[in-house]
């Protein structure tokens, strides 16, 4: 087999990995945009702020200490102890869960039945006031999160690969991890949003609120019930994102991957996010192998956008987009 | 317990009244935004380094240092801003502490006549002093790094035939080093391979799996931010040696290798100061500025790379201010006279003893031509386990041969452009 | 009392249609003006200029631009950020190709030039619109800084890959470059808000605004009524372009003097513009001028009381800075979700029956 060719398969095979971590944070998206029509800008500084609180959990800080020190002149930094991995994402998820109430109930509701624009640019300020807590809460050094991932070449498709084409092909292990997370996230969503009594009124709400509402779905519990599962998905992404590099804050910019993939795959759509992310994870992958060189490199940030671009104008209603919705 | 912010607020009313003849340092920090784990580490170097000496000397020459911080959150607006509302207190120097801040206040700045000290980043061509009156970047710039990485691997073997690849942040920054990289390949016969990481380079899969396909013998990197933690961690998954790793004085911080843990050993980075709390000037700091609680920050920064590197900052400022003081016989010197002590400066083996930081930075001097320094930059490795980084090369001389005619052209291209007199 | 219709008589169609037709508007109008042009130039020094005016005054035309396009027309736009930078690096060019030109020239130049690439990049509206047009115009964003940071003739080989601009003036005041006055950059930018904010809201006012309104308002029916959607929404635009070039040339040439193109005119300028004119309100001129000064003051006037007037560490205000700013446009959307504008408009109306309500 031809070298450029195995080389090209392997960054098929990372392109994919790579677009299901922003299909990871594309769910996110969708699930809200979904269910109450808002298009939430704040969701890449949620995944942030989940994945500091995860840490600042873990590592027993003490939350807001630079300004309780700047205030009484004390010296406090830590409670001293350490909180296991599993015990901290469950409080996390606590925290998220308390988010996303104090969200619905000190904004969303006072914003029911405004124009988009007005719902995305609360967002907005919901993302610059997050941004804020979560630096003074838990300062703004790069955070090692460990939660005990595995990480690096995975050895077993390096070596078996490297039988077949005398090349062994890099795999992450964090990546193969992130998929198998991935694809429980979306089956349990789906199981979720299929079987449950929740989870119908959560499909009954996005399809029509006024119809949900009559027949005695509480809007509220919907609402709040979405953004913590919105919540939970960001810490999902903070985690993996936030294993790679530390917790800092370029994991808000994660935002800017999910949104040609949301383009793609339709702001509605779950299987549109997890196609268009492997679409244009696969993509962008490709392109920058093969005309990257060429061009100087560093294509990734705009290709993934010029190809749903590219996409949207020969099928303007998404991948899996029904026919007639306000799209033109 | 004492009530601390509203005492402050106290305080900065009753400095209202007049104040005595003080030096005035602005210091544009970024304690926030994408960038403030870089930012908050050198800035607080810078204050506690004049703390200390209003502390334990009584000031500089008898007169009081004084900080003006204003954070910039790394945002070229808001150092306008900071720039405009400092510059009438007296401001005697400047450290920008961004490339967009100092291309900035460089033409502003100089008309001005306030100096503008940018060390180790900023405008390379500006160590030409002939063109750049107001604007220094010793003791070493972009280039001299690109040199002294070059020089070092060639101190570790024949580097002739050897891949080289640089991975750079894709904006001006970072392309800064790629023409000298390409003289230094013609004139030493290694092969450059240019990779670029688009901003912020939280993603740099293809950049890595490029590097594993094509299998460079030493990967050069000048990174920033987010960029640096990935690389470092994408490095070590590909299992990519990190002793022939190097990545600029930007992307050499505990910051920076920490988030990958232990795969992280032996990575190295470009320095052109000393690193470590190993220093009799350590002692001085903990004893007038920790101990009596008036470290600028939360005092767990002292000895990492980049407190030490605001502190060196803070040193060459304070004795750019010895220099001018000597030379113009007054102690309350103005910006005029603090650019003329700048523009003196000598730093010696001597000088750094007698200040507690023996062997801490080169040995350099800086003339109305030169104000760049001689560019002699080091090299420091990281170890994992003990959680430190550690000098193991003298700081040595980078290709000036190459350089010099960089510097030159670029510089004149610059005055050109502006129609600028050559000074000296 | 003073503000009203009654016993204002109109005796043509000209008067009829003014841009003002209430007298206590016309001469708040000239007030604005006269104060503007005859009075702050003479206050005016270093600081006011670079920290508050010159940013309002640039922010206002791109607001301006960006209102047009998304508040009358409808089509949401996140690539100000690139179109700007279009406008910087096309006045760069200019002025360093044709020294002798009046930069005044180069200036409208500019927004020329970037009124094609704008309208270039307009073309995906004709098939799709709302968030998705505004994710597509990201791509134009991402673009056209890649494309200006990795072509070096943008930047004429220069080795450190940044924009400066040398010094040009106009009637031999210089107003860019290092020696410029307060008070003669100010003017510059100040005559091209005016130009930009009557040729605006003229636009509006006619026939031109309206077709953008009945493609905004629902665009079928537009449509059937006559308005080409190709043509009003690729004018819109084109005029938009113009004006947000306009904006980035003055922003590199006169504000900074100095660009490079991903830290200036990255992706949060595009945010930050299109929040001015949500803040602002969208569909009014006033709205791009209110929306602009708050967020270009409100963080700077923060700023100066926590960290000057209460002497607070720099990072905890720059913090709260952010709680507050995010705060105040999640209770201003709350109060009132179309922006200072519908306030101001609000006010009017109350004046209007003042003193007597009912």
């Amino acid at each position: 087999m031809p070298e450029q060719l195995v080389f090209a398969m392997e960054v098929f095979l990372n392109g994919l990995m790579a677009g299901v971590l922003y299909a990871l944070v594309a769910l996110g998206f969708v699930l809200i945009f979904k269910a109450s029509g808002i298009f939430n800008y704040a969701q890449g500084v949620m995944a942030l702020f989940s994945a500091m609180t995860l840490v600042g959990i873990m590592k027993g800080q003490v939350p807001f200490a630079h300004v309780i020190n700047a205030i009484f002149g004390t010296d406090v930094h830590y409670f001293g102890w350490t909180v296991p991995a599993l015990l901290a994402i469950i409080l996390t998820v606590a925290v998220m869960v308390l988010f996303a109430w104090a969200v619905q109930k000190y904004i969303f509701r006072h914003l029911v039945g405004q124009e988009p624009i007005i719902l995305f640019m609360a967002t907005i300020g919901l993302a610059y006031f997050l941004e804020g807590v979560g630096d003074l809460m838990w300062n703004s050094e790069i955070k090692k999160l460990d939660v005990g991932l595995p990480q690096g070449i995975n050895e077993a498709i390096d070596n078996y690969t490297f039988n077949i084409f005398d090349y062994g092909f890099f795999i992450d292990n964090l990546d193969i991890v992130a998929t198998l997370i991935a694809a429980l996230l979306v089956g349990g969503l789906v199981i979720f949003s299929q079987y449950s009594k929740e989870g119908r009124a959560m499909r009954a709400v996005a399809d029509d609120h006024q119809a949900a509402l009559s027949v005695g779905v509480s809007l509220n519990f919907i609402w709040i019930m979405v953004w913590s599962v919105a919540g939970f998905v960001a810490l999902v992404a903070g985690i993996m994102w936030g294993t790679k590099s530390g917790v800092q804050f370029s994991l808000s910019l994660i935002a800017l991957k999910a949104l040609p993939v949301l383009m793609l795959g339709g702001f509605t759509s779950i299987p549109g996010a997890i196609v268009g992310g492997l679409i244009i994870g696969v993509g962008e992958k490709l392109f920058e192998f093969a005309i990257g060189p060429m061009v100087g490199g560093a294509t990734e940030n705009w290709f993934a956008y010029v190809l749903a671009l590219i996409f949207l104008v020969f099928r303007p209603q998404g991948l899996f987009g029904e026919k007639i919705i306000e799209r033109v | 317990m004492k009530m601390k912010l509203p005492a402050m607020a106290l305080s900065a009313l009753m400095i209202a009244s007049p104040v005595m003849a003080d030096l005035v340092f602005p210091s544009l920090s970024y304690r926030t935004g994408p960038y403030a784990a870089g930012g908050i580490p050198f800035a607080d170097g810078y204050a506690d380094y004049f703390t200390m000496l209003n502390a334990r000397d009584g000031g500089i020459g008898g007169v009081e240092a004084r900080v003006l911080e204003c954070e910039t959150g790394y945002n070229t607006e808001k150092g306008v801003e900071c720039y405009e509302s400092t510059k009438g207190e007296g401001a005697l120097v400047y450290q920008p502490l961004s490339t967009g801040i100092t291309y900035q206040l460089i033409p502003k700045a100089t008309a001005d006549g306030i100096a503008i000290h940018s060390m180790g980043y900023g405008r390379t061509s500006a160590a030409n002093g002939k063109v750049f009156s107001n604007v220094f970047n010793y003791p070493a710039n972009y280039w001299n790094g690109a040199s002294g990485a070059v020089n070092y691997l060639m101190s570790q073997g024949d580097i002739s035939g050897k891949k080289v690849a640089l991975v750079y942040h894709n904006s001006a920054y970072g392309k800064e080093p790629i023409r000298t990289l390409e003289e230094l390949s013609a004139k030493h016969g290694y092969d450059l391979t240019l990779i670029p990481v688009d901003h912020p380079g939280q993603e740099q899969k293809s950049q890595w799996l490029q590097i594993r396909r094509e299998k460079p013998d030493y990967v050069i990197m000048y990174g920033w931010g987010v960029m640096n933690q990935v690389a470092v961690q994408e490095a070590a998954n590909i299992r990519f040696n990190m002793e022939n790793f190097i990545g600029i004085w930007w992307s050499g911080s505990e910051n920076d290798v920490l988030p990958a843990g232990d795969k992280a050993n032996g990575y190295k980075a470009l320095t052109f100061h000393g690193v470590g709390s190993d220093f009799p000037v350590f002692a001085d700091i903990q004893k007038h500025v920790v101990d009596t609680g008036s470290a600028a920050g939360a005092g767990d920064q002292i000895g990492t790379v980049l407190y030490n590197r605001g502190l060196y900052a803070a040193m060459l400022a304070a004795e750019a201010v010895k220099t001018a003081q000597e030379i113009h016989g007054v102690a309350d010197i103005n910006p005029a006279q603090m650019r003329d002590g700048m523009e003196a400066l000598e730093i010696t083996e001597e000088k750094m003893a007698g200040l507690g930081l023996p062997g801490f930075g080169p040995s350099f001097k800086v003339s109305c031509e030169n104000h760049g320094g001689p560019g002699l930059v080091g090299m420091t490795q990281w170890d994992a386990a003990a959680k430190t980084w550690s000098l193991v090369s003298d700081f040595s001389e980078s290709d000036m041969d190459v350089i010099q005619p960089l510097i030159d052209a670029d510089s004149m291209a610059y005055a050109a452009e502006n129609k600028i007199e050559a000074g000296c | 009392m003073f503000y009203r219709e009654a016993g204002d008589f109109k005796t043509s169609y000209t008067d009829d249609n003014q841009t003002f037709p209430i007298k206590f508007d016309r001469y708040r109008y000239y007030v604005v003006l006269a104060v503007a042009f005859g009075i702050i130039p003479f206050l005016i020094n270093d600081y006011w200029a670079n920290a508050f005016l010159l940013p309002f005054l640039i922010y206002s035309i791109a607001a301006i631009g960006l209102n047009i396009l998304t508040g009358y027309c409808g089509q949401v736009s996140l690539g100000t950020g690139g179109f700007m930078a279009v406008g910087a690096y096309a006045c760069y060019k200019l002025m360093t190709a044709f020294p002798d030109v009046n930069i005044f020239f180069h200036v409208i130049a500019a927004g020329g030039v970037t009124a094609i690439v704008c309208t270039a990049f307009g073309l995906p509206s004709l098939r799709i619109k709302g968030f998705y047009l505004a994710v597509a115009t990201l791509a134009a964003q991402f673009f056209l800084v890649w494309l200006f940071n990795k072509v070096s003739w943008f930047y004429n080989y220069s080795a450190s890959g940044q924009i400066n601009a040398p010094e040009r003036t106009v009637f031999g005041v210089p107003v860019t470059g290092a020696n410029t006055e307060a008070w003669a950059t100010y003017l510059f930018c100040l005559v091209f808000l005016a130009i930009s904010a009557i040729i605006a809201r003229n636009l509006t006012r006619g026939m031109q605004g309206r077709k953008w309104m009945a493609i905004r308002d629902m665009d079928i029916a537009a449509e059937i009524i006559g308005v080409n959607p190709m043509r009003a929404k690729l004018s819109a635009f084109a005029v938009s372009g113009f004006f947000i070039g306009i904006s980035g040339a003055l922003f590199f040439a006169v504000y900074l003097g100095a660009v490079e193109v991903g830290e200036v005119f990255g992706i949060q300028k595009s945010f930050l513009v299109l929040f001015m004119i949500i803040i602002g309100g969208l569909g009014s001129i006033f709205g791009s001028f209110a929306g602009a000064a708050f967020l270009v003051l409100l963080p700077v006037a923060l700023k100066l009381v926590g960290v000057d007037l209460l002497g607070w560490p720099t990072d905890i205000v720059a913090h709260i800075q952010l709680i507050i700013v995010g705060a105040l446009i999640i209770i201003f959307l709350i109060a009132e979700p179309h922006g200072i504008a519908q306030l101001w408009r609000v006010a009017k109306e109350k004046l209007r029956l003042w003193p007597f309500p009912h």
